[in-house]
């Protein structure tokens, strides 16, 4: 054995053992062992073999406790779980049991591997356990969910409408880890709803700059789609497009104002989104940075677009296949406003150590950025290029040149001369492409350059590149009447080599034939039918075509009707001139930065950016009723580090949370859940409790119990536990004094309780400290110190750097109460002083609301009797005989969830201790003549006293 | 969004395969050995082929092309900026970035590719967080592991302490408290042939080593910050206090980072620390050329330049040289026309030169081209913008780190000089 381990170790990539060798290894009971053939299988699975048939052998470690064991069976799982569909239903239990394990990242690792297995038969669980996560504490587990949405709507796009809920659901989420996921699954499955996306507009504006990076990408690209529908233009009708004429906007901007009767204001959401998107140009991540770019190409007033120059040109000095994308978007801005890029004109300079891609980019953007004032400059390094040994980009270069000549119609002749010039090039690519940008450029101003024809009259003799010979005859055939001694003699050398041109060249040589006869009959009669004979019995279709056409138009016969009169019009007609246009033009119909932009196609999924709306839609759309007045995420975060810190720490921090929960008796909660679970789940299946216990230790299972497993499975699952937490009901916060300005040196506290799950640790209460600065000098490093009592746990707020005077800043902490209203002392810390606070928690704060079914609660309440009730009968205020009076003085003074009740006299509420999770039942009857019975049932039963004490009473009051 | 990976090496293998969705048969790769062939160079390769049901975008690094696959829109850059990020983890975890190294780890790799992406899309990117998922191989774990069965993923599920920063590893604990900044500015200049700049630009980066305890923050000031003309920040900086103060003020990852990239904007001028003189001359009808280089220090501040290597691409025509270098050794090979010049370090006193003459092809006529000569260069102590770190602060532990911040310049990309003629001013 040991020999095995040692030799594979070394060489794990190599070496190959048999399958059955594997499968021995796998099925030993050496926990060692059976990594080492993990590993080696997945070596294989990475090189692309075939490792399918060991599936029964490693399906059945799916349940180990080594971490790195059942990790690699999860990528065996997800590979060949769509090819061995059966057996992998047998790893499904295992995952419905970790979907309910109390460290999350288990639930969440479990609910990746389950949503990843492309089994059909499994939707309705993937279902359900994505229901379930979506509403999970743990802000990581609301990740995966929805990541799972996309992978389930793959799977079965049927599942659309609920999914859709789901989404819905996640999108209000304020967990800056869940924003970008989420918006990825909107993206997938329903990018047409932005119907869900108006209510949370704000929010992912607020978010955005504490996301992930890859999430900012995904968030940044739809809320430039969302923007285009839902504001108007900001380009106004009389801003020009075409920023040259920019500068003539100005100057004439004050008259303009005045004459506009109804200016132009930008919606506050829409500069928003600008506001809060232009710090991000500044990230390393070139995706986020090249998003923004596109966002403020797309939606931002013309003037403000600039200010993204300067951060893609910083993405020219990062990866090659970097440089290529960003030089392409480059390219498409550059051809509608030049003065955007003009300064960073030497940036696009090209270097001979570029990929041949990206030369051609460079010189493309140097073509558009061509004007008459930087023309000079830019032929000087043209003229570098062209005597680069890399011979394809010196033609690249030519044509460059010849787009520059006329686009700047100064500067034609020099470009020319210099392009005649080359023609003496030793390099026939380069002496052909020449050719060709001449005769292009010729066409346009043809007047006074019979020289030139001349001389390319010449070349012909030594050139052989098809295109430039074709070019050359075109020439001389359309100014045949420029150079009428040398175009007969053209056509006679032609006329030889016929037979051995290439098919471009005998199309030209046809023509000037027809031109000649037409222009010189006298000299070229025979030359030309000697040609059009050749060409009648020619291999190629369209040489024959050609021929017989131009035979029948230019010599006329009887058949020829009246159309060979016009001969000589149609054939030396004027021709316009050839546009020289970029490839990039119009390219940015295509959001930029999209694949689709790259390929200048669609691609599958494009999503069309829509043109701005000629009317304003309903901007009330995005208003949101505000809940709490200190949100979370307005709190002026620097940089919003912490805010996102806290998500990841939660998912990092369950691991603690574990060992603690081992030493105490499992939470009751949990224990109350499966006992419902069981207790509902055997309507269904009458031994389904004994069975499925059974189920889950068995590994091997024969053959014909699987099905009947799956479906005990799937009873268990949809018998989830039905008590959950839910959203806390709003109530006014209360806020209370923790420093006072006079002793706190001009520092005030404030703190209240805003009833939200705390995002460091679930056991912790979320707590808000508000800041006040009552000095007139700033504060400097304001921070928590020493904490205690022991038992009392407290997640410290992030050192506040600065606070100025007069003003004030919200920040949230965390603290473990441990279920006692014990008060929280710790310090308070400026640069120069300390204070020693305490927060004294109500004990309606412990709590967070639940929710169940009124026959779980009294199911519950049965077992919480005795020592765990406590009830006192009270007189109450005669207001609060309605049922409304008495759920808000309940909920005011306790967090606690309303639990519905089929009587109108009797009131129930339910919420669990934040961090034990026991749980906490309590119940109001009415009675007559102004009494009513008050009971709180819990295992925690000095708090349960105090509760019931303050409920007393609130409800008494009036 | 990313379907699949392929790693191709450059004799055209696929030599490792990972799917995130259902499995894409490796015959997509086919297209990308299409445009392979048909490149001239490995670096030709377009990153985005188009394919009938696929795009495929690759990059390449350590002659590894990462082939993604991708099966509908989605920005190209999101991948390219993934794919160097998956090389940069390797290059992370492995020290190199090789195919050797990646099939000798091909678990730990798969290990990673597992976690950096869910259902095609970036789960963990942060090196700190993925070294607490999965511990990075050594030598010394490699024999552990063999003899003991251990694991390289992390025995415990990411520890427990509490991180307050999602790129910071928790329970970070160093008995030497260090912290090391680099400056490394790089020169990219274009040079006439008559010496005369054409264009010249600064660009810099601050790589940290950061080896401390605890939670650290810290901030770190410039004398002179003006000189940034634009920057990006690792996310771990504090954007708004950048704006207001120009101060950088973060709590760094545990480890190696950068920390910062900026560029000196090109208003400031630009001094190259060298010059090269150089007479490079073919005669019509002569088999025999010329070749004469000398290189010299300009504007160093009395600081040595090292590492010096020049290198030229010599016309087609030429079939060998004969030279003589001063100091260092050259080479010139024969089929790629390359001719580099290893010189090492700059002695004022005593100018290295490189001469000698180069046989062309026979009956070849004069090469119209003239060769440009790139030069690679580096110099310690010193950043040429004159660039200089204030102060670095420590808060929030008590210790007393060890700060160091050491300054390099060096050639960029290509500091070339493009000669356009053989004759020197």
């Amino acid at each position: 054995v040991f020999s095995i381990k040692s030799y594979s170790a070394l060489n794990l990539y190599s070496c190959s053992l048999k399958n059955e060798d594997l499968k021995e290894m796998l099925e030993s009971n050496k926990e060692s062992l059976k990594l080492e053939a993990m590993k080696r299988i997945v070596g294989l699975i990475a090189k692309g073999k075939n490792a399918s048939e060991l599936f029964p052998a490693v399906v059945k470690n799916v349940a180990s406790k080594n971490i790195e064991l059942k990790k690699l069976v999860y990528v065996y799982l997800v590979r060949y779980a769509e090819e061995q569909q059966d057996l992998a239903l047998l790893s499904i239990s295992t995952f419905q049991r970790a979907l309910k394990d109390p460290n999350q990242l288990i639930r969440a690792s479990a609910l990746r591997v389950l949503s990843s297995i492309r089994v059909p038969i499994i939707v309705p669980i993937m279902m359900l356990a994505i229901k379930e996560a979506a509403t999970d504490l743990s802000p990581y587990v609301r990740k995966t969910a929805a990541h799972a949405i996309q992978k389930l709507y793959s799977l079965d796009p049927e599942q659309k409408e609920h999914l859709i809920e789901v989404i819905d659901k996640l999108l209000k989420d304020k967990s800056t880890l869940v924003a970008g996921s989420v918006v990825m699954a909107f993206e997938e499955v329903c990018p047409d709803r932005i119907d869900l996306i108006h209510k949370n507009y704000r929010k992912l504006c607020n978010l955005l700059v504490d996301v992930e990076e890859w999430g900012q990408v995904v968030i940044i690209t739809m809320l430039t789609r969302y923007a285009r529908t839902q504001f108007l233009s900001p380009w106004r009708e009389d801003a020009l497009f075409d920023e040259n004429s920019e500068k003539a906007f100005y100057d004439s901007d004050v008259e303009k104002e005045k004459a506009d009767s109804k200016p132009y204001m930008m919606d506050p959401d829409h500069r928003l989104l600008l506001r809060n998107t232009k710090p991000l140009l500044q990230s390393r991540n070139t995706a986020v940075v090249m998003a923004v770019a596109q966002l403020y190409w797309h939606l931002a007033p013309k003037q403000e677009v600039s200010i993204v120059t300067k951060s893609l040109v910083r993405l020219l000095r990062s990866h090659r296949e970097v440089q290529y994308i960003v030089l392409q978007n480059i390219a498409t801005m550059s051809i509608q406003r030049k003065g955007m890029f003009e300064p960073f004109l030497k940036s696009f300079y090209v270097r001979s150590t570029d990929a041949t891609h990206i030369k051609t980019l460079k010189l493309e953007i140097l073509t558009n950025l061509a004007t008459e004032a930087n023309i000079s400059t830019i032929l000087r390094e043209f003229q570098t290029y062209v005597k680069s040994q890399d011979k394809q980009f010196a033609a690249t270069t030519i044509q460059a040149i010849g787009r520059c000549a006329t686009n700047i119609s100064e500067i034609t002749d020099t470009c020319l001369n210099g392009l005649v010039l080359l023609l003496s090039n030793r390099d026939e690519t380069v002496v052909a492409e020449c050719v060709v940008v001449i005769k292009k450029l010729l066409q346009t101003q043809p007047s006074q350059h019979s020289d030139i024809i001349k001389h390319m009259a010449k070349l012909l003799d030594n050139i052989t590149v098809p295109m430039a010979r074709a070019s050359i005859l075109w020439l001389i055939g359309e100014y045949c009447e420029r150079v009428p001694k040398i175009a007969p003699d053209v056509l006679r050398k032609v006329a030889k080599s016929f037979t051995s041109e290439e098919d471009i060249v005998k199309l030209q040589t046809l023509n000037l034939a027809a031109k000649l006869y037409l222009t010189n009959s006298k000299q070229t009669k025979l030359l030309t039918q000697y040609i059009l004979n050749l060409g009648k019995y020619d291999q190629n279709y369209d040489i024959r075509d050609r021929t017989r056409f131009l035979r029948q138009l230019i010599v006329p016969n009887e058949k020829s009707g009246a159309l060979s009169k016009y001969a000589k019009r149609i054939l030396l007609a004027s021709k316009p001139a050839p546009v020289l246009e970029s490839a990039f033009k119009d390219r940015d119909r295509f959001q930029l930065g999209t694949l689709s932009h790259t390929l200048n196609a669609k691609a599958s999924g494009y999503l069309e950016l829509s043109d701005w709306p000629t009317v304003a839609p309903d901007q009330s759309v995005r208003n949101v009723e505000v809940m709490e007045p200190q949100s979370l995420e307005r709190q002026p975060s620097t940089r919003g580090s912490d805010l996102f810190a806290y998500h990841l720490l939660v998912l990092l921090c369950s691991d603690s949370d574990d060992a603690k929960e081992k030493k105490r008796p499992k939470p009751k909660l949990d224990s109350v859940s499966s006992h419902s679970k069981a207790s509902s789940s055997s309507d269904n299946t009458a031994s389904s409790g004994s069975e499925s216990e059974e189920d889950t230790d068995s590994d091997s299972e024969p053959e014909q119990k699987k099905k009947k497993k799956l479906r005990t499975a799937l009873c268990e699952f949809q018998a989830a536990p039905s008590i959950r937490v839910s959203s806390p009901v709003f109530v006014p916060p209360k806020s209370h004094e923790l420093l006072h300005r006079m002793s706190g040196k001009g520092l005030a506290v404030s703190y209240h309780f805003p009833r939200q799950p705390c995002a460091y640790s679930h056991r912790m209460v979320s707590v808000q400290l508000t800041l006040t600065n009552g000095r007139d000098q700033p504060l400097e490093d304001i921070c928590v110190g020493e904490a205690g009592p022991p038992g009392i746990a407290i997640h410290r707020f992030a050192t506040i750097e600065r606070l100025q005077p007069e003003a004030s800043i919200t920040v949230s902490m965390g603290i473990d109460f441990n279920d006692s209203t014990q008060a929280a002392n710790f310090q308070l810390c400026t640069k120069t002083d300390q204070f020693s606070v305490s927060i004294q928690p109500a004990v309606g704060e412990l709590l967070m609301p639940v929710t169940m079914t009124e026959q779980d609660f009294l199911k519950e309440q049965g077992q919480l009797t005795g020592m765990n009730e406590s009830s006192v009968t009270i007189t109450i205020a005669p207001d609060s005989m309605s049922s409304q009076p008495v759920g808000r003085k309940v909920v005011s003074v306790a967090n606690m969830g309303v639990v519905p009740s089929s009587q109108n006299s009797i009131h129930r509420f339910a919420a669990k201790t934040v961090s034990s999770g026991s749980l906490v039942l309590s119940s109001v009857v009415l009675q007559e003549a102004s009494t009513a019975k008050l009971v709180v049932n819990t295992e925690k039963t000095v708090l349960g006293s105090v509760l019931l004490r303050e409920l007393k009473t609130a409800l008494s009051q009036g | 969004m990313i379907h699949s990976l392929f790693l191709v090496n450059s004799s055209g293998d696929i030599f490792l395969e990972k799917h995130w969705k259902s499995v894409v048969s490796r015959s997509v790769c086919d297209y990308f050995f299409e445009a392979q062939e048909r490149a001239s160079e490995p670096e030709n390769v377009p990153p985005v082929i188009p394919t009938p049901h696929h795009y495929l975008i690759s990059v390449l690094r350590h002659r590894i092309y990462f082939v993604a696959v991708i099966q509908s829109e989605v920005p190209p850059l999101f991948v390219i900026e993934f794919l160097h990020r998956v090389v940069d983890t390797f290059q992370d975890y492995f020290g190199v970035c090789t195919e050797a190294a990646i099939k000798d780890n091909v678990v730990v790799v798969y290990e990673l590719l597992e976690e950096m992406l869910d259902n095609g899309f970036p789960l963990a990117t942060e090196s700190n967080i993925l070294k607490e998922l999965i511990k990075p191989p050594t030598i010394l774990r490699t024999v552990v592991n063999t003899i003991t069965g251990s694991t390289n993923v992390g025995e415990q599920l990411p520890t427990g302490q509490l991180s307050v920063v999602p790129w910071r590893r928790t329970g970070v604990k160093y008995t030497n408290n260090e912290a090391y900044f680099d400056v490394v500015e790089e020169i990219d200049a274009i040079i006439d042939k008559s010496g005369s700049t054409i264009t010249a630009e600064i660009q810099g980066v601050i790589d940290a080593c950061v080896k401390l305890s605890g939670m650290p923050d810290l901030t770190l000031s410039f004398m002179n910050p003006r000189l940034l003309d634009d920057v990006s920040f690792h996310p771990c900086v504090r954007f708004k206090r950048w704006e207001a103060e120009r101060i950088l003020s973060f709590i760094p990852p545990d480890g190696n980072f950068r920390l910062l990239s900026y560029h000196v904007s090109s208003q400031n001028l630009v001094a190259i620390p060298v010059y090269v003189k150089h007479n490079i001359t073919f005669r019509e009808g002569s088999s025999q050329g010329r070749f004469e280089l000398t290189l010299g220090p300009k504007q160093t501040m009395g600081k040595a330049v090292e590492s010096v290597l020049v290198s030229s691409q010599l016309p087609r025509g030429v079939l060998n040289v004969n030279l003589n270098p001063s100091q260092g050794t050259y080479t010139f090979d024969p089929v790629t026309k390359l001719l580099s010049w290893d010189v090492g370090k700059i002695n004022p006193q005593k100018l290295p030169s490189l001469k000698g003459s180069m046989s062309l092809q026979a009956g070849a006529s004069k090469p119209d081209e003239n060769p440009t000569i790139n030069i690679q260069f580096k110099i310690q102590q010193m950043a040429i913008s004159g660039l200089k770190v204030n102060r670095l602060d420590m808060y929030g532990e008590k210790y007393k780190p060890f700060k160091g911040i050491k300054y390099m310049t060096k050639a960029g990309k290509v500091p070339e000089g493009r000669r356009d003629e053989a004759a020197l001013p």
